[in-house]
């Protein structure tokens, strides 16, 4: 085990003529194994987060720009008055990020359960099945954004060529003003849907009979059954279903770049606050003010988190 | 369920004459409720199949033919596209960027991980899994400004070491949640007896519990893999023209004049494949490391 202790080796090595400082030294990693196992982890991340962290936090105090290298000052609270006072394009970057990641939440853990549902009870065939709900949850996403980049397209799409054969006119989808978010909103639930009905699916098959049993002898219909018995056992599950989808909504960046591009589309349509603080800190070079936005959709993270855990907690009783 | 507990035992009784084996199944089974599953599940199969399946289509379609939409299922297939992909644009070298990179990150973070996930599960250490666990939360961009400002100060951007870098604070946090779960669902004794038998904690663990992991290194592992694939942001800013990975590759075929659907279906399909192949001969690992700690209080 030497290996995972690389500054200690050397000093070891030499003094190994000696067996007993050989012991000690076996006894000393031993001993102090917890630490010795943790912190090059620890380490790693520390370095790698709390550094860029705490320097996201200086940056939102100053107005640097155009470089970072350049010459900035300090110019207090400044940055986030200007962002908080920002109806142009902040607060509507919260409202799209919240909106996509309710909306999109909503529909997969309704669908992922339904699903979930349909696949508890063994049946023929299920091998398939899994694979199919398999093959979009490792798609990459950007590859899957121009896949949906086609299917959509208004002139050339297929979602069209279909609506069109039942006579329902073409739509704009991804080009059109309102429909843009929807349209993401529709792909992210493609493609995440899978993973809430894997996480569901392990929790259902995790349940113990006997409840849904008893209900059964009870003369309980499914309906009955599945929301006073299986929802209820099932809400610490659904919790972290939200949780860990919620998470990773909140901070999509992926399709919305491929599909709308910088900016999230000429007018904004699909800009989230990742896509926005991106384009601040890269297309803009605006590192004070891209530092305020980031350090905010933090606290909104983390806030909606805590929110969770405290009601996952609540049911968990 | 304490309350309902209670009700369970008229259950177990019938339970005992095991003959009508069939029984338990039996309610599920209306007929009506049948059809309606099987209609449910094809259902399902083709909302997540069928666009994957277009895009294959697209990908060996010419331009022409995308554009006609009297061609959606019978036309000539060509393999121009992927010819265009591969030879043309140079996909084999990004492909070599991102298994590199991927692989690199995913063994590096294996190192690191898997025996911290260990301390971390053995000792309780709640608070720094925290510490680790935070990089899964914390929003990419907001490391990127700084890592770049530093790591081109160090001229490194374009070089895979940054990507790795940058990569491996995907993969390590995810192997830590999986190995974490996963040591924690391995029984203590079989160390606790190792160490009886005289072996030290460290060589217990290096000899028992590793040896036992196997299943579970292989699940974080993989994951950690596709996810470093799949990744695009840190690419997108840390990368150099001789690292690209492949999501970023594919915007060679974007521009503002006019896209080329086919190449960039093409260039999709070339993606998103060799991860769908690996999916499928792994699928275990990934679905148990996808819900690894989902189902526990």
């Amino acid at each position: 085990m030497s290996v995972l202790t690389p500054p200690r080796s050397a000093p070891s090595r030499k003094a190994a003529r000696t067996p007993s400082a050989r012991e000690n030294f076996s006894g000393w990693a031993n001993r102090h194994r917890k630490w010795l196992f943790a912190a090059p982890a620890m380490i790693f991340v520390g370095v790698l987060i709390v550094f860029p962290l705490a320097w996201t936090l200086y940056l939102s105090l100053t107005d640097s720009q155009g470089s970072v290298r350049a010459a900035s000052e300090f110019v207090g609270l400044q940055n986030y008055l200007t962002v908080l006072s920002d109806v142009e394009r902040f607060w509507p970057a919260v409202g799209r990020t919240l909106s996509f990641t309710g909306v999109a939440l909503v529909c997969e853990v309704v669908l992922g359960m339904c699903i979930a549902l349909l696949l508890w009870r063994p049946f023929r065939g299920e091998k398939w099945v899994r694979v199919a709900i398999l093959l979009p949850l490792v798609a990459t996403p950007v590859a899957v954004g121009m896949m949906w980049r086609l299917i959509f397209d208004p002139n050339i799409g297929f979602v069209n060529q279909l609506l069109g054969m039942v006579g329902i006119p073409a739509q704009p989808w991804l080009s059109g003003q309102d429909t843009a978010l929807g349209t993401t909103i529709f792909m992210d639930v493609w493609q995440w849907t899978p993973m809430v009905v894997l996480i569901l699916l392990a929790g259902l098959t995790s349940l113990s009979e006997e409840p849904d049993e008893a209900a059964r002898m009870d003369g309980a219909n499914a309906f009955q059954r599945f929301f006073f018995i299986t929802l209820p056992l099932m809400m610490p599950t659904v919790i972290v279903a939200i949780l860990l989808r919620g998470i990773d909504a909140l901070k999509t960046f992926d399709i919305l770049y491929a599909t709308k591009g910088k900016g999230g589309g000429s007018f904004h349509e699909v800009e989230t606050l990742n896509v926005y603080a991106y384009g601040l800190s890269f297309d803009y070079n605006q590192y004070g003010l891209s530092s305020a936005v980031l350090i905010l959709f933090f606290m909104i993270i983390i806030g909606s988190m805590w929110l969770l855990t405290m009601r996952k907690k609540a049911v968990s009783k | 369920m304490t309350v309902l507990k209670e009700n369970t035992e008229p259950q177990t009784a019938p339970a005992v004459p095991a003959t009508t084996e069939p029984r338990r199944r039996k309610p599920v089974g209306t007929r009506a409720y049948k059809v309606f599953r099987v209609a449910a599940l094809v259902a399902v199969v083709l909302f997540l199949v069928a666009p994957l399946f277009w895009m294959l289509l697209a990908s060996f379609k010419t331009n022409v033919d995308i554009y006609d939409t009297g061609k959606s299922f019978f036309f000539t297939p060509t393999g121009e596209n992927y010819a265009n992909v591969l030879q043309r644009n140079n996909y084999f070298v990004f492909i070599f960027n991102s298994f590199w990179v991927a692989f690199v990150s995913t063994a590096l973070s294996l190192v690191l991980g898997v025996p911290a996930a260990y301390a971390m599960s053995r000792f309780t250490m709640h608070r720094s899994a925290l510490v680790v666990l935070m990089a899964r939360v914390i929003p990419g961009v907001s490391l990127l400004v700084p890592w770049y400002y530093v790591f081109s100060n160090l001229k490194m951007v374009g070089g895979f070491e940054v990507l790795i870098l940058s990569h491996m604070f995907v993969s390590l946090p995810l192997i830590v949640y999986i190995m974490m779960s996963y040591f924690d669902s391995l029984p203590l004794e079989l160390e606790e007896s190792a160490q009886v038998d005289g072996l030290t904690p460290i060589g217990a663990f290096r000899r028992i519990t590793l040896p036992l992991s196997v299943s579970g290194i292989a699940t974080a592992g993989i994951l950690s893999f596709i996810f470093s694939w799949n990744n695009f942001m840190f690419a997108l800013v840390l990368s150099g023209s001789k690292t690209k990975t492949l999501p970023v590759a594919i915007f060679d075929f974007v521009s503002y004049a006019s896209i080329d659907w086919g190449g960039l279906m093409a260039a999709a399909t070339v993606v998103t494949i060799p991860i769908m192949i690996i999916a499928l001969f792994t699928q275990k690992y990934i679905v148990s490391g996808l819900t690894a700690g989902a189902t526990k209080g």
